[in-house]
């Protein structure tokens, strides 16, 4: 083996270690973590460093090992990075819709309780009354 | 050494699978619920390309590409479906 194989090795499986710790790490935050906020915080890490890391590695590998020309591990980055936030943003919003919904909130976590809504405008699931608008369908 | 390292990555996996089951059969809502399922999601995708990294196999991509994009729909329609009472309004 050349030492340009070595190097490669090295960088892999760097890499691949890299990933899978994230890995771990986010979902072990996921479960310490105390309320849906922070757990919302964990998955990140295993999403972006995480699955990048491994990707990465597996595009690396099939260049230097295998010899074949594999860009495509960027498409599932790609579409991740771009879908992590959407989904993150929906599932907070099932948090505010919830804590709205049930009024009994045993554990709260250090950051506290998010704010209530502004009655001025519409914020999340969250709608301001309009009393203006035939179609109103606001809590009044 | 990549062997070693593929290794230690299924070991890691397994451990967060093991984890992200956990959460989601504690809950205790349906949020925490919905992210140990997006979670789970994602570690499965990288247990895929681990695979094909294990077997020099490169058609496991496409697998990896496909649970990617129909993972973020499942969050979505659950997430559609808690917010609205409706998936496809």
């Amino acid at each position: 083996m050349t030492g340009s194989g070595i190097l490669s090795d090295i960088v892999i499986s760097a890499l691949i270690v890299l990933g899978a710790s994230f890995a771990l790490i986010g979902s072990w935050g996921m479960v310490r973590l105390p309320t849906l906020m922070e757990r919302l915080h964990g998955p990140t890490k295993a999403t972006t460093l995480g699955l990048g890391g491994i990707l990465v590695g597996s595009m690396l590998y099939f260049q230097f090992n295998a010899g074949v020309w594999a860009l495509h591990e960027l498409l599932i980055s790609l579409f991740l990075f771009i879908t992590a936030p959407i989904s993150a943003n929906m599932i907070a919003k099932v948090h505010l819709h919830h804590l709205r919904t049930h009024a009994k909130q045993d554990i709260v976590g250090p950051a506290g309780q998010p704010p209530k809504a502004s009655q001025a405008s519409d914020w999340a699931t969250y709608e301001a009354p309009h009393p203006d608008s035939i179609a109103a369908t606001s809590e009044s | 050494m990549i062997g070693y390292a593929v290794i230690f990555a299924f070991v890691c996996l397994s451990l967060a699978l093991t984890l992200n089951l956990w959460r989601l059969l504690k809950g205790p809502t349906v949020g925490d619920r919905i992210v140990a399922l997006d979670t789970m999601v994602i570690n499965a995708i990288a247990a895929i390309i681990l695979i094909g990294i294990a077997t020099v196999n490169d058609t496991y991509y496409e697998a990896a590409l496909l649970l990617a994009m129909v993972g973020f729909i499942g969050t979505v329609a659950y997430c559609k479906f808690l917010l609205r009472g409706d998936i496809v309004e």
